[in-house]
Formats: C-alpha cells, structure tokens, sequence
C-alpha cells in the first residue's frame, strides 16, 4: 500500500507540471500569448508588483519543499511494517516548538520588509507633471477622460511611453475593477469615492485588461486595451481625438445618409442614439460611451468585438445579444440604415 | 401535552422508531445524523452548479448557460457549499461527537439542537426554491435564484441594480440560516463548558471539541455583525432607508466592511473543526499521541482570536490608504504561524509513530498535503502590492478552494470515514474509500491547480466565459477535466455508502483502538451514550492504564437512565420563521406581506411559548 | 421510570441556561457593537435633512432613560422578592419593571411620531436611517422584555413562579439590565455627545 501510494504521488505532479509549464514556455517566444498576464510587466509599478511577488514566490517554494518533503519522508519512513511493535509515546518537545515557531515567523519578517516598501512605493502618488486620466466605470463600459486634453474616450486608453500617469478611479453605478494586469495591479472603481493608482509604462504595444469585480449581468464583457505609444505618435493621437469634427463630404452619401440617421433614430420607446451619447458637433447624451472618435478605435462594445463593418452591423442590429443585459436598447434599424450608421461611424475618427 | 415516554426494556431506554420520532426527536445523535444527510445532499447540489460552471468555462465563448444564469450558479455554489454543506457537515459532527467526546449523555439543550437542524433545513430550502418559483415573480424558470455572488457587495444588491426578488432570497436565506449557527453556538458552549464528564478538564479535552468551541465562539461574534449589514441591506431595499446609497452620502464599504469582519472568521468557522478532525485522526493511525497537544490547542485559540484582525485583507484593491494595508498585512502574515505550527506538529505525530494507511488517514494527510498548498497561497495574497495583481481572479479562487476543498472537505470525509462506525455500526469498504480518494486528490489538484496559472495570466473572478485570445484555453480545459473527475470520485464515495450498509463484521466499541471517549460506549452508542458517565483521568483515556474508571464500561447502566423525549415545537418554531422570511420576500404586495409575516410571528410565538411550558426533562 | 435530580449538576456549578444567556449577551454585544459603530461612522455625512443638533430632545430623552433605569431597580427587587418566596412582593415588583418599560416604549413611540412631524423619517437620511434602526432594534428588545415580564408576572399568579424557579426570573433580569445598559450607551453616544458641527452662526 504504502509503496504503490509513494509512486502515484511522487508521479504525477512533475508530469503534470511540466504539461503545465509548456504553454507557458512556449508562449515566451511567440507574439503575445497571454496579453492579460501579471507576470510580464510593462511599467515600474508593475515591475515592482512583480519582482515583489517573486520574492514571495521563492519562499513559498522553499517552504513548500521543505514542508512537503518532510511529510513525505516521514509517511514512507513510518509506515507501518509487520512485526513493529508500539511506537514511543512522545508527547511534544518545547525546543522543537520553539524552533518551528520562530522560523515560519523568520520568513514572514522577510515577506513583510520588502511588502511594506512596495505598499508605500505603489500607493497612487504620481509626480505634479503626471499625465491625468480619469477613469469612470459604467455597467459595461469604461469612460476615459484626459481632463488636461480635453480627450473624452471609452474603453481604450492611450499612454505616452516613460511619462508617468495618474489615474483617478470612480465609478458612475456599481463597484468595477480597473484592471490592466502588465501595467499595475487592480484598483476598484466605486461610486462616491476616488481611487488611485501610479504608473509610467516603459514598453511600447497593446496589452489587455478587463473589469475585475463582480458588477452584474455583463462583467465578462467589461474589457479595455491600454496601448502605449512613443511620446510623438501619442502626440498625434491627441490631436486627432481634439481635432474638430469633419463634417461628411457631399460625395459620401453613404455617410450623410448615416449622420442623418444618427440624429433621426427614435424608437416608439423613446430611445434614440442622441440620447445617450455625445458625438461631437451633434448631440451631447452622457449615458453610453462618446462616439466623437469611435471608428479610431480597434474594438466595440468594450473589447468585446472588433470595431469594422461587421461588428459594428452586428452591434447595432441587436446589442443585447452581443452583451446580455446592456442598456442600450435593440432598436429596430432596417439593413440600409445600419449599412449607412456603419458609415458614418467609421468616419467620425 | 403529556411527557412521551422513552420505550424501554426493564429500565433500560432505547431509541424509539418510526418517522414520527425522527421529526420530533432531540437526540444529538439522530440530529447530527439528519445534518450530515441533508448537508450532503446539499454539498452535491453545490457539486453539481460547479460542474455546470466548470463545463460552461472548458472553452472560450462558450454558450452551455446565459451569463445571467452563470451568476446565480456561482452565487449558489458558494453560498451553498459555505452555509449549507461545509457548515452544516461540520455540525454532524459537532452534534455526534462532542457530548460522547466529554463524556455527556446529550447537549445542554436539546430542544434548541433540534430547532437549528430544522431552521437550516427550511432556510436551506428556502433559498434553493429561488430557483424554481421565477413564474411566481412573473419571471422565467431559474431566473430569481440569488445573483450578486456569495459576498453579495453593495450597491449592486440595491433595488436599483438588483430589482428582482434573487437578492431577497439570499438576504432572507442567509439571516434565517444565521438564526441556526447561532442557537446551535450557545448550545454548544454550554455543552462543553458545563456537561464535561468528572475528570475532563478542558485540557484534557479531545482537539476536535477544543477547535469546535473555538469555531462556536467565532459563530457568536461574527454573525451579528453580517446580521446586521444584510439588515441594512434589506432596509435598503425593502423601506428605501440610505446605509449604501451613495447619492445620501452612504458609503458601499461599508457592506464590505460588515460582510468582511464576519466573512474573516468565518473562514476559520469552515476550518477549525476539519483541523480538529485531522488532530484525532492522525494519532489513531500512527499509534501514538498528538505531538504537542497544548500548543496545538493555543495555536487554534490564537487563530480564532487574531483571525478577528485581518478583515480588510479582502479589500487590498480598495485602496485603504498604505498604513491600513501594512496594519492588515502584518496582521494576516502573523496568523500564518500558529497555522505553521499546527501543520509541524501533526507532521510531528506522524515521526516516529506506526503510520496505517487506512481511509480515514488517506484523507487527513491528504489535508495536510492540500493545506500547505492553499496556506502558501493565502500568503501571498497577505502582500498587498502582489495581492493586487491577485485579488479577484483564479488564482485566488485556487487558494480558496486549496484550503476549502483541500482542507475542509478532505478533513470532513476523513471524520466521515473515521467516525462511520461509530455512527452507523458498521465500516465503509477500505478499497472504495482508497479509490475515492486517490481519485478526489487528482481530481482537486487538476482542477484547482491549473487556476494558479490563469489567474495569474489575467482571467478574472466571476465571468461567464472569457476571450481566446488570452491564452487559457488549456488551463481551462484542464480545471474542467478536474471538476468531472473529482464527481467521480463522489460517485465512488456514494456507492462506498451504499454497498456497506450490508456485510462486514460489527465494529465494535473501538474498530480503530482509540484513545477518546466516544470509542468507550458501543457502535452505534445506545440512546443514553454511557451506560456510566466514566470518570477520566487522562487526555487519552482508552490508552493509558486508568485513564478512565471505571474501564471497560458496564455493558447494562446499574441505575435507571431518564432519557428526554421528542417534541414538535423546535420544528414548529422553525416554521414560523420560514413563514415569516416568505412574507418578507412577498414585499412589493402589502397586504400578502404583513398578512404571511404576521402570521409566521403567531406561529413563532405560540411555538415558542408551548416549548417553553411543555413538560420536558433533560 | 425515575425522573432526574430537579438540579443538574455542572462541571462550573453554574445553571446550563445562566451559561448559555451570557453567551447570547455576547453575541447581542456584537450586534449592537456593529449597529453602534455604524451610527458612528455615517455621523455628519447626512447631505440633507435634519441632523441631531435640530431633532434631539435631550431633557425628554433624559426622563424615559431615567425611566428605564428606574426599572432596572424594580427588576433587582423583582428578583429578591422571588428568591425569598414573596408572591406579593414579587408580583408587585415585577409588574413595576414591566409598566415602566412599557413607558419607556410610549416614550420611543411619542418621540419617533414627532421626529417624523419634523421631517425625520426612516428613509429621509443617513441620520433618520441609522438612528431609527439602531433605536429601534433597541425598542424591539425592550418590547421583547415586556412581554418576558409579563409572561413571569402570569406565572407567578398561577402560583408557579416559588423560589425554586429564581433562576427564570434572574435570567429575565440579566436580559433587563442588559438591554437598560445598551441604552445608555446609546443615549450617551447619540444623544450626549453630538459631534454634527454646529450650523454657521
């Protein structure tokens, strides 16, 4: 018994390890496997988050080898063999518990120096020349405002490369989870309260995130994109996202077609596209995401579709499909209006 | 109503038969039978909602369940596996064992045990037929089940954000399953304070009654509080009155923070009493006694106690401020050594004993094995600057469940196996038991492992599917692979029960050669427990010379034994205050509302006062 | 069959249901503790409607405190009174303890009507919320107590509460005076030390 219990235990777990670890090793050559990961910081305070958690993790290893191999060896070791007569009837040994009590306690000392160095290097203090952003959680959608600029987004953030970021964190509803994983760890988003977090990215591209507190039918489908851009074509973004809006060319029919449509939708339910949203030069709703630069953006709805034609006519012909319990309403929209909203809204970047 | 008479031969009292007797009884014994039945029954409906949701995430974009049915899944899975299966499966045996443990022939108030079995049995009830009374809402089948998680934080639980009756169940469910814990709290504590059997000094007291009194004292400190918040919760939306409304000037931590100073110590409620069981069974089985039996008892003592001081490191991400973080962080790093402490010292039992590999030692080494893991990952989430990458994604819900499943549950099956005897007179199969747990210990570990690395690679709590394009199809794919296996693994277990009812030798008083007192009386212990109440002068009194007098115990008690009838009114009390709960739920209608509530106070109160004058002798 | 010894023994000593209530005390402890500690922290965050400087009548409030403590007194002679087997005395006693939490809730009651004529209600504001739960969980212990009393008091008119049955009445006096207790500490946090700035001259 005690022998066939040895190999099964020993066996499986540097097998499986090892099925485990492969995805991981292989995903360190290619493209970007894990686009969400906490593991491949891309700004100092995920850095320090990382190499603060790889502390950890070694004496997380060590005392679980330590601790596992000592019941190993004491299970095979003590195992019970014919012909063994009682065992010595020890009691404890105050040495031996004095020992394990101040070595564990040891360890911990360790943890808890370098913890609380970070915890005061990663509290949301951004130096006076930071770059503002605002953060404002919705039921399910991120609104991002550089209040600075003048830049009022959703869902897609954009940061200059080696400037360090302030963020300031709030939510309109319920409680969200800003949450982009390589650039910081998380900081919930609550109404009536301003959280903070502090960061300056030091690597270019476009990593993942998504929200990450429970806040109701859709939270799998709350997800954002921070793309990091050298200082010049940050510059360049900026001056897109303020430029004033252009007005349709008179060739593209298409398009007019679809700005008319924009200011004419009104379901017999009262709902309508101007409403709710700001699309500037032509109405100013606050309750879904700005669309004054929406087709500069690469996804809709919150990450959760890619922003072309087909996504866009898959969005507006049922949203509630595509994210289940989202506010804005199926509008009963005939294929050429939509055909037309589609053009009009990958113009307006 | 007349004293019911015990049936006896001569003057010997036995157990009365029949259904009647089972719903009026309030003998432990059959008390903490019903427990384990009904939290077993409960620990496979929370099964079963886990292995939809791991078949729901094995791929990406999955469409097995809608995202709003995925959240009363999870929301029922956690709320039903934390107060209706680990609880209560820890409550069988508190009701077994403890008064043969101390050498008493019952609790201290057996009318009010049988109250809390039957609170939790119509609570849990209660809440489970969220799910299928939506048509009565004018909703959909499985729509109105509870739906804002089991933590259930404010302002999405509101009226505002939450407007069907699925938060009113849990809010209701829980208040009515708090009422149980906390009558079965004092109960036990008087049990143990003051129904100890001559001799049995609190430090000679077995470790499972030890930690099951601590866990009695987190009971009755920690569910006021979460009273409390979910009364504010339940005003809230009920009256309109302002605890979390932000726009009044309410404040949404403070759910966090009520939920949390209960939800810390209940954490411990879930483990001290498998810790208990690990501490009986591991000396059994390596023949020799708990290595260091006073410190493990203090280090169970300090963890209930300092276990009140970590509360906010489930709030890391809430941003406290960096002083409150440090506070709480060396606060949760400093429970991290009695915990240690206790791990050496079973560890320390083991060394040098006659180790019997028998089911119930698979499953507390297993435990021990299991805790190591979930306890390493528990600190690293002490960190709060790591802990925010940690928070709210899988790899916390691998700790969890390391510590939960690995922990608890394995702890619970080891008392199950160990005790079985005992309780039923005779022994589950030793090769189905070591199936079931060779193929559980896989199991768990390729669920819950895997989930180290998706949470740590981005993929959040609580969602209904997730993006390919993150990476984790695999690791997914395996947590799910994990979840079937380890239902097989209950499989084996259920045919384990149902394939030993019959065959086997009887056991015995002590089919193990133990050394507490519950191992002194028959299997299964007749009516009265102790034909004698032994006088103990050891902590192990079946293994030392004289430990306990006299020794063996008379098979026949030598003076009559009154043993205390059954009776009706704990069940009925208990259903006046699900009549009131349904009242309660019924609030959009006044008149149905206050009727069903006032009505479910009239039963409570006349219940209450015909048990308080009946004729009944301990 | 023979019934069991009328006194149980204990390993303390102790009566199992004196035991069992300092437990409960305990645990009561903790649910006014959190209601207390919320009253507490919402102090002064109310964004409209009354507050306590505008609503609270201290010298009223004084008089039904004073009530309840009065009543704590009748309970303790109550108790002497059953323990040295005075059936007048006892009913007398029990009766006063009774009446006068009985007034102390007409007061509550008075009071709340007329907070409510103020613009106080329950839902009006972080103030209205938190002071009408925490007062009236307050009140439902009392009301719970009155009708405790009450039952002992028919009881004792039914010839069934002697001396033998002390420990009932000690245990309705342990509750009692906890109950009187929490009260003070209410009446002392809310109503005496009011730390709502005063409105701007």
């Amino acid at each position: 018994m005690g022998r066939a219990f040895l190999r099964g235990f020993r066996a499986v777990p540097w097998r499986v390890g090892l099925l485990l670890l492969t995805p991981l090793l292989l995903g360190a050559c290619s493209g970007d496997p894990y686009p969400q990961s906490t593991l491949h910081p891309v700004s100092d305070s995920g850095s320090a988050i990382d190499a603060l958690y790889r502390q950890i993790f070694w004496w997380a290893v060590v005392v679980f080898a330590v601790v596992q191999t000592a019941l190993l060896v004491t299970l095979i070791r003590f195992r019970k063999r014919p012909g063994a007569g009682e065992p010595r009837q020890i009691h404890g040994n105050t040495l031996v518990e004095i020992t394990w009590t101040l070595a564990p306690a040891a360890i911990i000392v360790a943890i808890a120096v370098p913890t609380v160095k970070a915890i005061f290097a990663v509290k949301g203090d951004a130096p006076p020349d930071a770059l503002h952003v605002e953060v404002v959680g919705h039921q399910w959608w991120w609104e991002f405002r550089y209040p600075e600029l003048g830049i009022v987004t959703a869902n897609e953030l954009h940061l200059p490369q080696g400037r360090p970021v302030a963020l300031a964190i709030t939510s309109a509803d319920v409680i969200h989870s800003f949450w982009a994983p390589k650039l910081h760890g998380k900081r919930d988003a609550m109404p009536g309260r301003i959280t903070r977090l502090a960061l300056m990215p030091d690597s270019l591209g476009t990593y993942l995130g998504q929200c990450a507190e429970f806040c109701g039918e859709s939270h799998a489908n709350m997800r954002l994109r921070v793309t990091v851009q050298s200082q010049g074509e940050f510059a360049a973004w900026v001056a897109s996202q303020t430029a004033p809006p252009t007005l349709p060319d008179s060739s593209a029919a298409l398009i007019l077609a679809g700005e008319a449509a924009y200011r004419r939708i009104r379901d017999p339910g009262n709902h309508s596209c101007i409403a709710c949203h700001t699309m500037a030069g032509v109405s100013g709703g606050v309750l879904g995401p700005n669309l004054s630069h929406v087709g500069s953006r690469a996804t809709l709805a919150s990450g959760i579709l890619p922003n072309d034609s087909a996504g866009l006519a898959r969005w507006l012909r049922d949203p509630l499909a595509e994210k289940p319990g989202s506010l804005m309403p199926k509008i009963a929209l005939t294929d050429d209006e939509i055909a037309a909203l589609v053009a009009y809204l990958r113009s307006r970047n | 109503m007349a004293i019911p008479t015990m049936p006896h031969t001569d003057t010997v009292p036995t157990a009365p038969t029949g259904l009647w007797s089972w719903v009026t009884t309030t003998d432990h014994k059959r008390i903490g039978i019903l427990y384990g039945v009904t939290a077993f029954f409960f620990f496979l409906v929370g099964g079963l909602e886990a292995l939809v949701i791991r078949l729901q995430l094995g791929a990406p974009g999955n469409t097995l369940v809608s995202a709003e049915f995925y959240n009363q899944l999870f929301t029922m899975h956690g709320t039903t596996m934390v107060f209706l299966a680990i609880m209560p499966l820890s409550a069988a045996f508190f009701n077994f064992i403890i008064p043969l443990q101390i050498g008493a022939r019952d609790v201290a108030f057996p009318r009010l045990n049988a109250f809390s079995y039957w609170v939790f049995l119509l609570g849990g009830l209660f809440m489970n037929a969220s799910f299928f009374v939506g048509p009565l809402f004018g909703a959909g089948a499985l729509s109105v089940a509870p739906n804002g998680g089991w933590f259930g934080y404010a302002n999405l639980t509101s009226a505002q954000y939450s407007p069907g009756p699925n938060i009113d169940f849990w809010v209701l469910g829980l208040q009515i399953l708090g009422v149980a814990s906390l009558a079965a709290g004092f109960n036990f504590i008087t049990t143990i304070i003051n129904l100890r059997a001559p001799g049995m000094k609190l430090m000679r007291m077995p470790v499972f009654t030890w930690m099951s009194f601590v866990t009695q004292f987190l009971i009755i400190t920690a569910f006021p509080v979460i009273t409390i918040g979910l009364v504010f919760l339940m005003f809230d939306r009920v009256f309109g009155t302002r605890f979390y409304d932000v726009s009044a000037g309410g404040d949404v931590l403070l759910w966090q923070h009520l939920f949390w100073l209960f939800g810390h110590p209940e954490v411990y409620i879930l483990i001290l009493p498998a810790m208990g069981i690990v501490s009986e069974v591991l000396p059994t089985f390596s023949r020799k006694p708990l290595f260091g039996y006073a410190v493990v008892v203090y280090s169970g003592v300090l963890i209930g106690v300092v276990g009140w001081g970590v509360w906010a490191h489930h709030m890391f991400s809430t941003g406290l401020g960096p002083i409150a973080d440090s506070v709480f962080s060396a606060s949760t790093m400093l429970i991290a050594v009695p915990t240690g402490v206790k791990i050496f010292n079973w560890i320390g039992t083991m060394w040098g004993g006659r180790l019997e590999f028998r089911s119930p030692m698979l499953f507390a080494v297993g435990f021990i094995s299991l805790f190591i893991i979930g306890g390493l990952s528990g600190v690293m989430h002490s960190s709060p600057p790591a802990d925010l990458q940690q928070t709210d994604t899988y790899f916390v819900v691998a700790h969890f469940h390391y510590v939960l499943f690995g922990g608890a549950v394995f702890g619970l099956f080891a008392g199950m196996y160990y005790w079985w005897p005992k309780v039923f007179g005779h022994t589950l199969r030793e090769g189905l038991g070591a199936l079931h747990f060779w193929l559980m210990f896989a199991g768990m570990n390729l669920t819950f492992f895997p989930m180290h690395f998706s949470g740590l690679l981005g993929m959040p709590r609580r969602i209904y599917t997730y993006g390919g394009e993150l990476g984790l199809d695999t690791y997914n794919l395996l947590s799910t692979a994990g979840a079937l296996l380890t239902g097989v693994a209950l499989l084996v277990f259920i045919a384990n029960i149902l394939v030993s009812r019959r065959g086997g030798a009887a056991p015995g008083p002590n089919p193990w050669s133990a050394a507490t007192l519950e191992w002194a009386t028959d299997s299964p212990p007749p009516v009265y427990n102790f034909s004698v109440i032994p006088t103990v002068k050891d902590g192990l009194p079946l293994w030392r010379e004289g430990g306990m007098e006299p020794s063996p115990l008379p098979a026949v008690p030598p003076e009559p034994i009154h043993v205390p009838g059954g009776s009706i009114w704990p069940l009925c009390t208990a259903f006046g205050i699900i009549i009131m709960a349904v009242g309660a739920l019924l609030h959009h209608s006044l008149w149905p509302s206050v009727a069903t509530a006032l009505a479910g106070a009239l039963v409570t109160v006349v219940s209450i006062y015909q048990w308080a004058f009946e004729p009944f002798e301990v | 069959m023979s019934h069991a010894a009328v006194a149980h023994h204990t390993s303390t000593g102790l009566d199992n249901r004196k035991v069992a209530f300092w437990t409960f005390i305990g645990s009561e402890c903790l649910l006014f503790g959190s209601l207390i500690a919320t009253y507490l922290v919402y102090q002064g965050r109310s964004v409209s409607g009354p507050t306590t400087r505008e609503i609270l009548n201290i010298p009223l409030t004084s008089v039904s405190t004073f009530d309840l403590l009065m009543s704590s007194l009748a309970m303790v002679l109550a108790l002497a009174a059953v323990q040295r087997g005075d059936r007048v005395w006892a009913r007398v006693w029990l009766a006063t303890t009774a009446f006068l939490g009985a007034i102390f809730l007409g007061f509550q009651v008075y009071e709340f009507q007329h907070f409510v004529h103020q613009g106080l209600g329950f839902t009006t504001n972080l103030f209205g919320s938190t002071f009408f739960t925490l007062t009236g969980f307050h009140g439902a212990h009392v009301f719970v107590g009155v009708l405790w009393l009450t039952t002992l008091l028919i009881r004792s008119f039914q010839g069934k509460l002697g001396p033998e049955k002390a420990v009932n009445v000690e245990i309705a006096g342990l509750y009692w005076h906890f109950v009187d207790v929490v009260w003070i500490v209410i009446f002392t946090v809310v109503y005496l030390i009011q730390t709502t700035p005063l409105p701007a001259a």
